[in-house]
C-alpha cells in the first residue's frame, strides 16, 4: 500500500542510458592452451617492460616532481559525505546543541555502540546528561546520522582514531562543535545521509494552518 | 447469560448474549481499533474508532451488545474514511516532537497514525494555549492530551477516586465547512475533543487522590506521565520482566521495567513497574514502589558463618509473611528436621481464622475471589480498611459498583472519605470497635435463608425483631370532581353560550398515616439510623449476585473463632459468597505451608523482623537477605492463586536457600521447592519454570496456578456463641497504614513519600488541641509510644491511625491482638 512512496524516491538509475560516454575497456582473451600461455611468458619476459618501470621510477626521481603524499604532513582532503568520526553540532541560530536527547541513535545503532542517559532539566526540559559512542565497536554506517531528527549527531572527516586499545570511548563534550568555531561561523554541514536533499520542498505535503 | 455465535468479518465466533462487539472481537484474535475503551469499564465512547457495522447498520463496537446471528462487518469504504478522519483530527495540532515524549515507542496516537496512514492533514483549527500542569506524582501535558477519557474512567470505573473529569479547553469553534465536508462521526468526535481537556475534579492546583496512577498507566499518549519517569528512559531501552507485586495479598501482576543504571554504571536498575491495565489495576505501592531491593555487594562468608552458627544455637525463627511460598516451605522443612518453633503472629490468627471457618464450611479456603468480586452487584465489607489493606478489594468493590449498577455496604470503625466517595449506592456503617460479631449477625440476619438456618441461630436473630408502630407522611392521588364553566356552541340555535360541566381531575394530597414496621434491635444496637433500612432495600433492588469481603480485623478480634464461623453460615445460609483479606503479601501462602506455634523460644533468629540473630532483606539484619524483587518465587495472593515471581535486579549475598544447604537440606536453588509445596493444602507440583504468568485477549488470567480448595470432613457442629454487647469507645487507635504504604520495605521506596507517623484525621485535628507535626505521646495499656501528628484527610472521624510501616515506631506493642485500642494522647 506505501510502496509507491518508495518508488519516488527512487527514480531511472539505468546509467547507460543517462551517461553515453561510457564505453566497455577491451580485455585482450586470457589464453586457453599450454602453448598460448607459454608464449606470453615469453613475450612479456623479452618485452623488457622491467626496465621500463624502472626507467619510470629514475625518471620521476630526477624531475623532483613527486605525486606522492606525505602522510601524515600531507593529507587528502575528504569529501562532505565521507564518515568519519561523528561530531554534534550546534544550531546556527542560538549557539545551543542541537541534540534533543531522542535517543533514536542509540536505538538504530546495529553495533550497539551508543548510549545516551537523559533527565528531566531545571527548565523542565529533557537533557542529556551522558552521551558515549564506543568507536571501538563503531562500524560508521552512517544510521545515527541519517535517523537523526535534528541533524545534530553527523559524520566528520576526522579518520585517525587509532589508539592502543579496543575500546575507544567518545563523550558528548568532545563531539560537540566547539564555541570559537560555531562563532567564527565555521561548522561544517554534513552532506551525506541524514542531511537534507534538494528539492526536498517539493515533496514535503504542507499541514494546513489555521492562522 | 447464554452462549451465541456471532459473524465478525465472515468468521463465525462464540460469545455470551450481550458481550460488547469490541470484547468479542478482542477474545477472538479479530482487530477492532479503539482507543478509550478499557476492558473492565463502562464504554466512553470519545474516540469513535471502533464503529463496524452490524447487520448494514454502523455502531460502535464498544457499546453494541453482541446478539445471536449478528452479521459485522470491521471494515467498509465509509468506515475506513471515518477512522482515517479520526486519526487526522487527533493529528491536529499535535507537537510532532516525539523524540521529546516519554509516550514515544508505546504511543498509540503513533501506532494508529500509522496503521490509517495518515500522511496528510486535511484539518485546521486555531490552538489554545496549553500549559504543562505538575499534579505532583502526575505530570499533564494538556498540549499532547486527546481526550480519550481514559483517564477518567479508569478513576472513575476501577479506581473510585473520582479526581480527574473534563474540563473546558476554551477553544473556538470548528470552522463552519467542515460540518459538511468532514465524515459525520469524525466530525462529531472533533466537536467534543475541542470542546474539553482533562482537569482535577477538587479544582486545587495538585493531585489529592490515592496516587495510584493508573490514570498514567493507561494514557495512550504523552499526556499523563509519572514525575519520576520523565525523560528518564526512552519505552524500547527496558526490558520488562513479568513480576508479581510483594505488597499487599493482591498479587498484582506487574512488570518490571529494567536498564542499566547510567553509562558509568552497567548495573541494572528498575525504571518504572508496567501492568496490563486492561486486566489488572495497581495501587500506588504497586506502581511506585518498585526500589525496595537490598543491595549487596558481595558474599559475606563471616556473617554466613555466624548465621549458621545462631542457627544451630536458636529454638525459634520468628518471620514475616513478606517471603514466598518457597522460602515458607523452607523455613517449614527446617522445622520438621530441627523442631524450631515457627512464629508469625498474624499468619498464625489467620490460619486459625481459616480452621475454624474450615469447620463448618467444610472446605480449606473462602469460596471467592476479587476477580470475581469485580462482576458482583452488592458487595459488602468487613472488618477491613479497605482502601488500605488490600487497594484491589477497593478496586473490585468500586468496579462491580460503577460497571454492574450495583451497590455496596462498608461496615468499619474508622470513617473513610474515600470509600464514601466511591459512590452514591455505597452505605458506610460505622460502627464501634468490637461489634464486628453483631455486623455478622445483622449480616446473617439480612441475608441468610432463615428457614435453613440452625434453629437456634434463626430464633436468636428473631428475638431482636419486633413490631413497632410509625407515623409516615404519604402523597396519595385523590380523585377530585370540579365544576368548570366552558363556553360551547349550543347546536341548536348555533350560538356560543356558558355551560357548566363536571370535570374529574387526579391531584397529590399529603396524608399521615400509622403503620406497622419491623424493628430491628441489631441495627440500633450497631448505631444504624433510621433510614438505613430504607436505602438498603432501595440498593438491594434488582440485584443477582453478593459478595462479602471480610478482613483483618477479624483475624485477631477476641472473639475470632465466634466470627470465623459466623463468616461459614453467612457462606453457607445466604446468597452472600466470600472473600477474605489476608493481612500481608503471603500471609495466605504462610499459614498453609507453615506449621506455625505462638511463642517464642529462648533464643530467636529473626527473619525481616527483630530477633536474636536477624536476617532481613531491609539491610538491617546480621545477615542481608534477597527482597521480593530480587529473587524468583511464589507468592500466594487472595485470589487463591499461585502466582510467580521474577528476579527484576541482581542480588550478590545468600539466600535462605544457602543457610538450609548448609544445615543440611539439599537443594540447588529455592526454586526447586516450587514443585514441592505441600499438595495436602491444595498446592500443585508443578516447577517453578512452568508457571506462567500473562492474560489472553479475552482477559483470562494465565499465571501460575489455583490452589485447589479441598473438601473437608465436617463434624456437623454449627453452634456460634451469641454475641457479647461489648465496644470499645473513649480515645481509640487503630492498627492500619495510609495508602500506598504496607510495610517497611514499602517505607524504603524512595517514590513513596508518606511520611512516618501518628495519622490523625482533618476532622479530628481542627476540634483537638493538637496540629500537624506536634510531638505526642500515645499510651496504651500495653505501651507508649512518642511521634510526631501526620495529618490525613483519607480518613475522618476520631479514630487515630498507628501505622506499621515504619518499624521504629514499634506500633504493635501498643495492642494486644484485636487492631483496635483504647489509649491516652497527650503532647510531650
Amino acid at each position: 500500500m506505501h510502496n509507491e512512496h518508495i518508488d519516488e524516491h527512487f527514480s531511472n538509475r539505468n546509467i547507460a542510458e543517462m551517461h553515453s560516454d561510457y564505453y566497455l575497456v577491451g580485455i585482450e582473451d586470457y589464453p586457453k592452451t599450454g602453448w598460448d600461455k607459454f608464449k606470453r611468458v615469453v613475450q612479456r619476459s623479452l618485452k623488457g617492460e622491467l626496465f621500463v618501470g624502472l626507467w619510470v621510477v629514475l625518471r620521476e626521481m630526477i624531475r623532483f616532481d613527486i605525486h606522492t603524499i606525505k602522510y601524515p604532513e600531507e593529507k587528502m582532503p575528504i569529501g562532505p559525505r565521507y564518515r568519519a568520526v561523528h561530531e554534534m553540532k550546534r544550531l546556527w541560530e542560538s549557539d545551543a546543541e542541537r541534540c534533543i536527547g531522542c535517543g533514536l541513535c542509540e536505538k538504530i545503532c546495529i553495533s550497539n555502540c551508543i548510549r545516551i542517559d537523559t533527565r528531566l532539566d531545571e527548565n523542565s526540559r529533557k537533557e542529556v546528561t551522558e552521551y558515549s559512542i564506543n568507536l571501538g565497536r563503531c562500524i560508521f554506517c552512517g544510521y545515527c546520522a541519517e535517523v537523526c531528527p535534528e541533524l545534530a549527531i553527523t559524520h566528520g572527516s576526522e579518520y585517525e582514531n587509532a589508539s592502543d586499545q579496543r575500546e575507544h570511548f567518545l563523550i558528548f563534550q568532545d563531539m560537540l562543535t566547539p564555541l570559537d568555531t560555531m562563532k567564527a561561523g565555521a561548522q561544517r554541514e554534513f552532506e551525506g545521509f541524514g542531511a537534507i536533499t534538494p528539492h526536498e520542498e517539493e515533496r514535503v505535503k504542507k499541514t494546513p494552518l489555521a492562522y | 447469560m447464554s452462549k451465541i455465535t456471532i459473524n465478525i468479518d465472515g468468521k463465525e465466533i462464540q460469545t455470551q448474549e450481550g458481550e460488547y462487539i469490541l470484547n468479542a472481537a478482542r477474545a477472538n484474535n479479530i482487530f477492532i481499533p479503539a482507543i478509550c475503551y478499557l476492558t473492565r469499564c463502562s464504554p466512553t465512547l470519545a474516540c469513535r474508532l471502533c464503529l463496524v457495522e452490524a447487520d448494514g447498520k454502523q455502531v460502535y463496537a464498544c457499546n453494541a451488545k453482541s446478539k445471536d446471528g449478528m452479521n459485522i462487518a470491521t471494515v467498509t469504504e465509509n468506515i475506513v474514511k471515518e477512522r482515517r478522519a479520526i486519526m487526522e483530527v487527533y493529528d491536529v495540532n499535535h507537537p510532532l516532537q516525539c523524540g521529546v515524549c516519554d509516550q514515544s515507542g508505546e504511543c498509540e496516537l503513533q501506532n494508529y497514525t500509522l496503521e490509517m496512514g495518515v500522511d496528510q492533514q486535511h484539518y485546521a483549527i486555531k490552538d489554545v494555549n496549553r500549559k504543562d500542569k505538575d499534579w505532583g506524582h502526575i505530570h499533564y501535558n494538556p498540549g499532547l492530551c486527546i481526550v480519550c477519557e481514559r483517564c477518567v474512567t479508569a478513576c472513575k470505573d476501577m479506581i473510585g477516586d473520582n479526581a480527574l473529569k473534563t474540563v473546558a479547553r476554551g477553544a473556538d469553534a470548528i470552522e463552519a465547512e467542515f460540518k459538511e465536508s468532514m465524515p459525520k462521526d469524525a466530525y462529531a468526535m472533533w466537536n467534543k475533543l475541542n470542546k474539553s481537556l482533562i482537569g482535577l475534579t477538587s479544582g486545587e492546583e495538585m493531585l489529592d487522590c490515592t496516587s495510584c496512577g493508573e490514570c498514567a498507566a493507561v494514557c495512550p499518549v504523552g499526556a499523563l506521565v509519572d514525575t519520576h519517569f520523565i525523560y528518564s528512559s526512552n519505552a524500547w531501552e527496558l526490558k520488562q520482566i513479568p513480576a508479581t507485586c510483594g505488597h499487599c495479598s493482591a498479587g498484582c501482576q506487574i512488570s518490571y521495567d529494567v536498564k542499566h543504571t547510567s553509562i558509568d554504571n552497567t548495573e541494572e536498575k528498575i525504571y518504572r513497574v508496567m501492568n496490563e491495565w486492561n486486566y489488572v489495576s495497581l495501587c500506588g505501592a504497586g506502581r511506585y514502589g518498585f526500589d525496595y531491593q537490598n543491595k549487596v555487594e558481595s558474599k559475606d562468608e563471616k556473617a554466613f558463618a555466624r548465621a549458621i552458627e545462631a542457627f544451630k544455637k536458636a529454638d525459634t525463627i520468628a518471620f514475616t509473611s513478606t517471603i514466598t511460598n518457597e522460602e515458607a516451605y523452607i523455613l517449614q522443612k527446617l522445622k520438621e528436621k530441627f523442631g524450631y518453633k515457627l512464629v508469625n503472629k498474624e499468619a498464625k490468627a489467620f490460619a486459625n481464622f481459616l480452621n475454624e471457618y474450615s469447620s463448618i464450611s467444610g472446605t480449606t479456603l473462602y469460596g471467592y475471589d476479587l476477580e470475581a468480586t469485580h462482576n458482583a452487584n452488592f458487595v459488602i465489607s468487613v472488618g477491613t480498611a479497605i482502601k488500605s489493606d488490600n487497594p484491589n478489594a477497593r478496586y473490585a468493590l468500586n468496579n462491580s459498583m460503577s460497571v454492574n449498577k450495583g451497590a455496596g455496604l462498608y461496615f468499619h470503625p474508622v470513617k473513610d472519605p474515600v470509600v464514601e466517595g466511591l459512590g452514591k449506592t455505597i452505605m458506610t456503617m460505622y460502627h464501634a470497635p468490637l461489634q464486628e460479631e453483631v455486623v455478622l449477625y445483622l449480616i446473617l440476619d439480612l441475608f441468610a435463608d432463615k428457614t435453613k438456618l440452625p434453629s437456634d441461630i434463626s430464633e436468636y436473630l428473631a428475638s431482636f425483631h419486633s413490631k413497632k408502630t410509625v407515623t409516615i407522611e404519604e402523597i396519595i392521588k385523590e380523585e377530585i370532581t370540579e365544576i368548570v364553566k366552558v363556553m360551547k356552541k349550543n347546536e341548536e340555535s348555533g350560538e356560543e353560550e356558558e355551560v357548566e360541566e363536571e370535570k374529574k381531575k387526579i391531584v397529590p394530597k399529603k396524608i399521615t398515616k400509622e403503620v406497622e414496621v419491623d424493628d430491628n434491635a441489631l441495627l440500633k444496637i450497631l448505631g444504624a439510623d433510621d433510614k438505613f433500612m430504607e436505602d438498603l432495600e432501595k440498593n438491594l433492588a434488582k440485584k443477582d449476585s453478593f459478595v462479602l469481603i471480610a478482613g483483618p480485623d477479624l483475624y485477631t478480634h477476641p472473639n475470632a473463632k465466634n466470627l470465623a464461623r459466623l463468616l461459614a453460615l453467612v457462606e453457607k445460609y445466604s446468597a452472600l459468597e466470600l472473600v477474605m483479606i489476608p493481612n500481608l503479601t503471603n500471609t495466605l501462602g504462610v499459614s498453609l505451608i507453615c506449621d506455625l506455634d505462638d511463642d517464642r523460644g529462648s533464643y530467636t533468629i529473626g527473619y525481616n523482623t527483630k530477633g536474636d540473630f536477624t536476617l532481613s532483606a531491609l539491610g538491617d539484619g546480621d545477615l542481608d537477605m534477597p527482597a521480593i524483587n530480587q529473587q524468583e518465587g511464589t507468592l500466594t495472593s487472595i485470589n487463591k492463586r499461585v502466582n510467580p515471581t521474577n528476579r527484576a535486579i541482581g542480588y550478590n549475598g545468600y539466600v535462605l536457600n544457602d543457610i538450609a544447604n548448609a544445615l543440611g537440606l539439599e537443594s540447588e536453588f529455592t526454586i526447586d521447592y516450587t514443585s514441592k509445596l505441600p499438595a495436602s493444602k491444595g498446592f500443585k507440583s508443578e516447577a517453578f519454570d512452568d508457571l506462567p504468568n500473562h492474560y489472553d485477549n479475552d482477559g483470562t488470567e494465565h499465571r501460575g496456578y489455583l490452589l485447589e480448595n479441598l473438601r473437608l470432613e465436617t463434624n456437623g457442629d454449627e453452634s456460634v456463641d451469641r454475641f457479647k454487647d461489648e465496644k470499645l469507645e473513649g480515645s481509640l487507635i487503630y492498627l492500619a497504614n495510609p495508602v500506598r504504604q504496607f510495610t517497611p520495605f514499602t517505607y524504603k521506596c524512595t517514590n513513596l513519600d508518606e511520611v512516618s507517623g501518628i495519622y490523625m484525621s482533618e476532622e479530628f485535628l481542627s476540634k483537638s488541641e493538637f496540629s500537624e507535626g506536634d510531638i505526642v505521646r500515645v499510651k496504651s495499656n500495653n505501651a507508649e509510644v512518642v511521634a510526631n501528628i501526620v495529618s490525613d484527610n483519607k480518613i475522618s472521624g476520631d479514630i487515630v491511625l498507628l501505622p506499621t510501616f515504619d518499624s521504629k515506631l514499634n506500633s504493635e506493642a501498643l495492642f494486644s491482638g484485636y487492631r483496635f485500642a483504647i489509649a491516652s494522647i497527650e503532647k510531650v
